[in-house]
């Protein structure tokens, strides 16, 4: 479709004995919520990782991606680093380990934010630099951001990592953030919390979303348009609220009854 | 966090034992060199005492054959050690860390080439590298005796560089700044090198102490620097034949390249345990 902000078409992920990701065709427009559902291993993570131009060496892709009207597949590193930050950034499941043991919790968000700034050929100064930080701590709701930007990961909550983290995909200010699994290694409560942040954050921005999780409940909370993946192959696309509700494939019926079944189980023993 | 901030003080206290125990070593080694500059008991060539003297009020280490302080040429030992060590090491580290971390990014090819040429320089004896270099530049001097080192120690630094910046290439951290579009050369910069160094430095130190006691041994075989270079290696040599005789001779030398290399591996060790925020969290 014209005017869409990210278009994968026909894409098949490859190493050289194995198809991971067979022909997958989607589309985000600008400032949409989409969802990718599937089980563990389903070939999520590795379709947003070609989205970004990340694969690894031994995997091939074939077919075509399209991102802010560039083509993503065959780009040279070159292209793909400009493009990276600039129109997509990436949140990812576990943010101990997504985070620099090493560096301060402050420098890793400016490191962005100083990036942006001088690609833009904007004032990239230290005081600038800090400004945006602060706001940008700010927008992710982190509390005593002082104590914070001088703080190591190890040193914090498993939730306000996971806010540093986002907080470090804003400072790029892309037009597309991937969330892969934000909220699997969180407890239930600080889940709930970063959903509603990631979801308030992108419409506040205007930014869309590609949102990934194994968890039906998650993905209806956030996306407005959902894709159900297996083994590799895309089962079912269609707004949230229909393929979640009334599925039409079986596969998809069958995830949503496990779910539901999961909940019903959970209110009954409180 | 509570349970984890409970744990801390047992290894806090067995990390700040050691440090201190090697700042000791270290501080005393390092502050005999530095004021070896300005003062000795003696001078390094003044004969004027006993020959094979046992130490004494005058002659605090005793004296060798030609009756020269032997705490003079410690003192200057000392010096000479810290030089070699630390320009062996900055050598070593430049030529390995460069290496290994174009090793680490390499293609399959070019990976596997430096790989096998850091298994093969490192199966060749230092000193044999060592020989060979004093033998292109036809004379023995110390700053040959520290590149000779730092070119026999770079295959060592070379290969742990390459393993430890491959083990953070895999991390995710690298791919979240990836992703926000950060470039290889700042990835290296802000994220493997300060992630690579809390390990590098200990193994660094091991390098320390090996250049020195390796300085020794050319110094031994009469391929380190020239006299008047006192360094403790040939202290050690020239002490060989009187051994049983005036036993000091060899027995402080020996004490104060055990002393040193000891001191520098307790004080990385320490050092380590303090600063690296990641070993803290357990
Ligand atoms: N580098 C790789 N080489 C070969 N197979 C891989 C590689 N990375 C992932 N896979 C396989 O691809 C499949 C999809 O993985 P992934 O996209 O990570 O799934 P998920 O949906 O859980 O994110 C899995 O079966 C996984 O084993
Ligand atoms: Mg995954």
């Amino acid at each position: 479709m014209m005017g869409d902000l990210l278009t994968v078409r026909g894409l098949t992920l490859a190493t050289p004995d194995k198809v991971l990701v067979e022909d997958l065709s989607f589309s985000i427009a600008p400032g949409e919520r989409f969802g990718l559902i599937g089980e563990s291993g389903s070939g999520k993570s590795l379709t947003s990782l070609a989205v970004t131009g990340l694969l690894e060496p031994s995997i091939r892709p074939a077919g075509s991606i399209t991102l802010a009207g560039e083509e993503i597949i065959g780009a040279p590193e070159k292209r793909l680093v400009r493009m990276r930050g600039d129109a997509v950034a990436t949140v990812f499941q576990e943010p101990l380990t997504a985070l620099d043991p090493l560096m301060p919790l402050g420098r890793q968000i400016a490191g962005p934010v100083r990036r942006r700034l001088k690609r833009k050929g904007q004032d990239a100064g230290r005081a600038a630099v800090a400004r945006e930080v602060q706001t940008l701590l700010e927008q992710v709701r982190l509390p005593e951001p002082e104590r914070l930007i001088r703080s190591y990961p190890h040193e914090v909550s498993g939730g306000q990592r996971q806010r540093v983290a986002i907080a470090m995909a804003l400072a790029c200010q892309p037009r597309l953030l991937i969330a892969d699994e934000p909220t699997t290694a969180l407890d239930v409560t600080t889940q709930a919390e970063i959903v509603r942040l990631i979801t308030a954050l992108v419409e506040d921005l205007g930014i869309a979303l590609l949102f990934i999780s194994h968890d039906l409940a998650v993905v209806g909370q956030v996306a407005e348009r959902v894709m159900v993946m297996r083994d590799g192959r895309s089962i079912e696309t269609g707004p949230a609220q229909q393929v979640l509700t009334r599925p039409e494939d079986s596969y998809t019926r069958s995830l949503v009854a496990a779910a539901r079944r999961f909940d019903q189980a959970l209110e009954g023993q409180p | 966090m509570s349970a984890e901030s409970t744990e801390l003080p047992p290894r806090r206290r067995r990390g700040n034992a050691t440090f201190w125990l090697g700042l000791i070593l270290v501080g005393v080694i390092v502050l005999a060199g530095i004021v070896s500059f300005f003062w000795t008991p003696y001078a390094l060539s003044d004969m004027a005492g006993g020959r094979l003297e046992a130490p004494s009020a005058a002659h605090w280490a005793g004296t060798d054959r030609l009756g020269r302080d032997l705490f003079t040429q410690l003192m200057i030992g000392a010096r000479i050690a810290l030089i070699v060590g630390c320009g062996a090491v900055a050598i070593g580290a430049v030529i390995g860390v460069a290496t290994g971390i174009l090793a680490a990014f390499a293609t399959r090819f070019l990976d596997d080439a430096l790989a096998a040429f850091f298994d093969i320089l490192i199966a060749f004896p230092t000193l044999l590298i060592a020989m060979l270099v004093v033998a292109a530049r036809e004379e023995a001097s110390l700053g040959t005796a520290i590149l000779a080192l730092g070119i026999g120690l770079s295959p060592i630094v070379g290969r742990i560089t390459r393993i430890l910046t491959k083990q953070v290439l895999g991390q995710d951290y690298i791919t979240a700044a990836r992703v926000s579009g950060t470039s290889w050369g700042a990835i290296v910069y802000w994220h493997i090198l300060p992630n690579i160094v809390p390990f590098l430095g200990v193994n660094l130190a091991l390098q320390f102490g090996l250049a020195v006691m390796a300085e020794a041994s050319l110094s031994y075989l009469g391929l380190g620097a020239p006299p008047p270079n006192a360094s403790w290696g040939r202290m050690l040599q020239e002490a060989q034949g009187t051994v049983y005789t005036a036993p000091w001779g060899a027995v402080l030398p020996g004490l104060a390249l055990f002393a040193l290399v000891i001191g520098i591996n307790l004080l990385a060790d320490g050092l380590r345990d303090r600063f690296d925020p990641a070993r803290r969290d357990g």
